[in-house]
C-alpha cells in the first residue's frame, strides 16, 4: 500500500472542542493517508472524531472548533494553511462530499436540475450543456429517464434515489477525492448494497479516491481497500482491510469484530457489546485511551500512552502488546 | 420526447388559477388593481367636485351609488380611493418586505452580535403600538400620504425581519447548507440561491395577507383624520365623512365599508392560497 502516491495525507492532527466544561480534545494525534485511486475505510463508534475528521479535511468545521496542531496535506497542497477562497475553489471540484441522511441533503424547494445546474456555475458551459451533463450524471448514478427526473423536487425521490442523486452532484466536477460520511447508515440494507456497487463501480470509472466513514464494518469489508480504526479520536489501527480484518493486532479493533452480529457463529438471545464507554474526553487519562474496556490490558496501560508499532506492509497499531517483549 | 422547463412563478401561477379561493382573490386584486390603474378615466364625475345641489343624494342613474355632503359622487370616490389604498399598501409593504429581509438574513446568518442588535432594534420598533406611534409621528410631520407610507412602512419591518431571521436560522443548520458549502459555494451565493427561495414562500404569504392591514390601518388612520389629507378620497375617509350621517344617508358607510371589507377578505384568501402553493411539497398532484 506504501507504494500508491499518497493524494491525501493527513499527519499528527489535533482538534479541540470549547465546550462549557473545558477544551474537548475530539481529535489527538491521527495520521494515515488515502492514497490516489483508493478506498480507505474510517471506522469507529458514535462520538470517536469521524465527522470532526471529514469536517477538518474540507475546513467547514463548528466556530467552537480550533486545530491545535497537524497538517493536511491534498496532491500536496497543505488545506490547513489555505485561505478560505482557495478551499472554497476545492470543494466541489477536487473534494467533494456525500451526506449521511439523504432527506436532508437537497434544497427542499429547489427542483433537482436547478440543483444540479447551479452547482456547475464555475464551468463556464451553456446553459443548455449543463443541463445535459446533470442528466447525464443521473444516467450514471442509474436514474431512469433523467430528462424528466431533472424537473422534480427532491421530496418526490425515495431516500435510495436521493442518496443517487447526492452522489451524482458530488461526482460532477470529477473529484479527486470524495468523501462519503455514513451515505447507507439512513438507508435500508438492499439499498446499501445497491449504493456500495455503484460508488465502487463509479470510483473505477472516475479513477478517484474515496473516503469512506462506516459503523458498518461489512460494508468497510466489502468496499474498501484500506481501513482505519477509530477510537474516541484517536487511530488505533489501520492497514490494509484484509490484515486488519483477519489478523488485527489492537484489541479495540478485535472486540468490535467480535460484535458484528454476522460473526456469532452460536444461538443467542443477546448481541455481544464492549463493555464501558467512551472516557470523557475533556479530561483526557494519561494511559492508553481504551485501557478501562480492554479485555487485554498490562500494567503500563494505565500510566503510559502506547506508541505506533507497524506490523509490516502499512499495517500499524497503536498499543502496548505490540511492543513486544 | 421533449420537457420544458417550468418556470417556478408560471407553476405558482397555474396552481393558484385552479384553487377556487386563490382564483377568487385573485380576480378581485386584479378588479381592484385595474381600478386604481385606470380611474383617471373610469370614474365618472371628478372625485373631489363639489356639487352642492346634488348633495347628500340616494342611489340613482346619474350617481349609482349617491353623493356626499358636499355632493361629490361617491362611485368615482371608491374606485380613487382603491388608487390610495394600494399607493399605500405596496410601498409599505414592498418597504418593509425588502427591509426586513435584508436585516432578517444578516441577523440570522452574520455573527452574534449583529444577531443581537438587530433583534433589539427590531424590538423597539416593534413595541410601539403602530396607532400611537403614528398620531405622535403626524402630530410632529401633519398629515400626508407620505407620512402614512413612512409611519406603516416602519413598523411593519419587525414583522419581516423576525421572519426571514427565524427562517435563516432554522435553515442554516439544515444538512443541505452543509452540503452546499462542501459543494464550494459561497456566503453570498447560499444566502442568494438557496435561503431566499426558502424564505421568499413563507415571505411572500405574510405579505399578501399584510396588505389588508396595511389597507385596514390607513383607512383607521384617515378616519382619525391621520392619514390622507381631506379632498383626497381614501375609503377610511369616505367613512369618516360618512359615519355622522349614518341615520339618513346609510350609503356613504355601506360604499366605503364594503370595498374596503372585500379587498381586504379577498387579499387574505389569496394569501391562504399562496401559503399551500409556495411550498412544493403542500401542493396538490397534478
Amino acid at each position: 500500500m506504501s507504494t500508491r502516491e499518497a493524494l491525501l495525507e493527513i499527519r499528527d492532527l489535533s482538534v479541540d472542542y470549547a465546550t462549557a466544561q473545558g477544551a474537548l480534545r475530539a481529535l489527538r494525534e491521527v495520521s494515515f493517508t488515502v492514497p490516489k485511486e483508493r478506498i480507505v475505510g474510517i471506522v469507529g463508534e458514535s462520538g470517536c472524531g469521524k465527522s470532526t475528521l471529514i469536517a477538518a479535511i474540507i475546513r467547514l468545521l463548528a466556530p467552537n472548533a480550533a486545530i491545535r496542531s497537524g497538517t493536511i496535506l491534498f496532491q500536496g497542497e497543505d488545506l490547513l494553511g489555505n485561505t478560505e477562497k482557495r478551499m472554497r475553489e476545492l470543494r466541489g471540484t477536487a473534494i467533494s462530499m456525500v451526506f449521511q441522511d439523504p432527506m436532508q441533503a437537497h434544497n427542499p424547494v429547489l427542483t433537482v436540475g436547478r440543483q444540479m445546474v447551479d452547482i456547475q456555475y464555475r464551468t463556464g458551459i451553456s446553459g443548455a450543456a449543463k443541463r445535459r451533463r446533470a442528466a447525464a450524471m443521473l444516467a450514471e448514478v442509474g436514474i431512469p429517464d433523467p430528462e424528466r427526473h431533472l424537473d422534480q423536487y427532491p421530496h418526490e425521490f425515495s431516500g435510495g434515489m436521493r442518496q443517487r442523486i447526492a452522489i451524482a452532484m458530488a461526482l460532477m466536477a470529477r473529484p479527486g477525492l470524495l468523501i462519503a460520511d455514513e451515505p447507507t447508515t439512513a438507508l435500508d440494507a438492499t439499498l446499501e448494497v445497491q449504493i456500495i456497487h455503484k460508488l465502487k463501480a463509479l470510483q473505477t470509472e472516475y479513477d478517484c479516491s474515496i473516503l469512506f466513514i462506516s459503523h458498518n464494518l461489512g460494508v468497510i469489508a466489502k468496499l474498501c481497500d484500506e481501513v482505519v480504526v477509530m477510537y474516541a479520536g484517536e487511530v488505533v489501527e489501520r492497514g490494509s482491510v484484509r490484515s486488519v480484518f483477519h489478523q488485527s493486532i489492537h484489541p479495540y479493533t478485535r472486540s468490535l469484530l467480535d460484535c458484528d452480529p454476522g460473526r456469532i457463529k452460536e444461538r443467542t438471545g443477546k448481541l455481544p457489546t464492549i463493555p464501558g464507554e467512551i472516557p470523557n474526553l475533556v479530561s483526557v487519562p494519561p494511559g492508553c485511551i481504551f485501557v478501562e474496556r480492554c479485555p487485554d490490558r498490562i500494567a503500563c496501560c494505565q500510566c503510559e500512552r502506547p506508541g505506533w508499532h507497524e506490523a509490516g506492509d502499512g499495517h500499524g497499531g497503536a498499543c502496548h502488546l505490540l511492543e513486544g517483549p | 420526447m421533449t420537457y420544458k422547463t417550468r418556470s417556478e412563478l408560471r407553476v405558482i401561477l397555474s396552481h393558484l388559477l385552479r384553487d377556487p379561493l386563490g382564483l377568487a382573490g385573485l380576480a378581485i386584486v386584479a378588479v381592484v388593481a385595474f381600478g386604481a390603474l385606470t380611474a383617471d378615466w373610469i370614474t365618472p364625475y371628478d372625485p373631489i367636485a363639489l356639487n352642492i345641489m346634488d348633495r347628500l343624494q340616494g342611489p340613482s342613474a346619474a350617481h349609482w351609488i349617491g353623493t356626499d355632503q358636499l355632493g361629490r359622487d361617491t362611485m368615482s370616490r371608491v374606485i380613487m380611493g382603491g388608487r390610495v389604498a394600494l399607493e399605500v399598501a405596496l410601498p409599505t409593504i414592498g418597504g418593509a418586505l425588502l427591509i426586513g429581509l435584508v436585516l432578517g438574513m444578516i441577523a440570522g446568518f452574520g455573527p452574534r452580535w449583529l444577531d443581537n442588535l438587530i433583534v433589539l432594534l427590531l424590538d423597539t420598533v416593534r413595541s410601539f403600538p403602530t396607532v400611537m406611534f403614528a398620531l405622535a409621528v403626524v402630530a410632529l410631520v401633519g398629515p400626508s400620504l407620505q407620512t402614512v407610507i413612512v409611519v406603516i412602512m416602519v413598523t411593519s419591518i419587525p414583522t419581516y425581519g423576525r421572519v426571514v431571521r427565524t427562517q435563516t436560522l432554522a435553515l442554516k443548520s439544515n444538512e443541505f447548507i452543509l452540503a452546499e458549502r462542501s459543494m464550494g459555494a459561497s456566503t453570498p451565493r447560499i444566502l442568494a440561491v438557496h435561503m431566499l427561495p426558502n424564505v421568499m414562500g413563507p415571505l411572500a404569504v405574510l405579505a399578501s395577507m399584510d396588505i389588508p392591514t396595511v389597507i385596514a390601518l390607513e383607512a383607521g388612520l384617515s378616519f382619525l383624520g391621520m392619514g390622507v389629507k381631506p379632498p383626497t378620497p381614501s375609503w377610511g375617509a369616505i367613512l369618516n365623512d360618512g359615519y355622522t350621517l349614518v341615520r339618513n344617508t346609510p350609503w356613504l358607510v355601506i360604499a366605503g365599508g364594503i370595498p374596503l371589507i372585500v379587498t381586504t377578505l379577498e387579499f387574505t384568501f389569496l394569501g391562504e392560497s399562496l401559503r399551500d402553493v409556495v411550498d412544493p411539497k403542500l401542493r396538490k398532484q397534478r
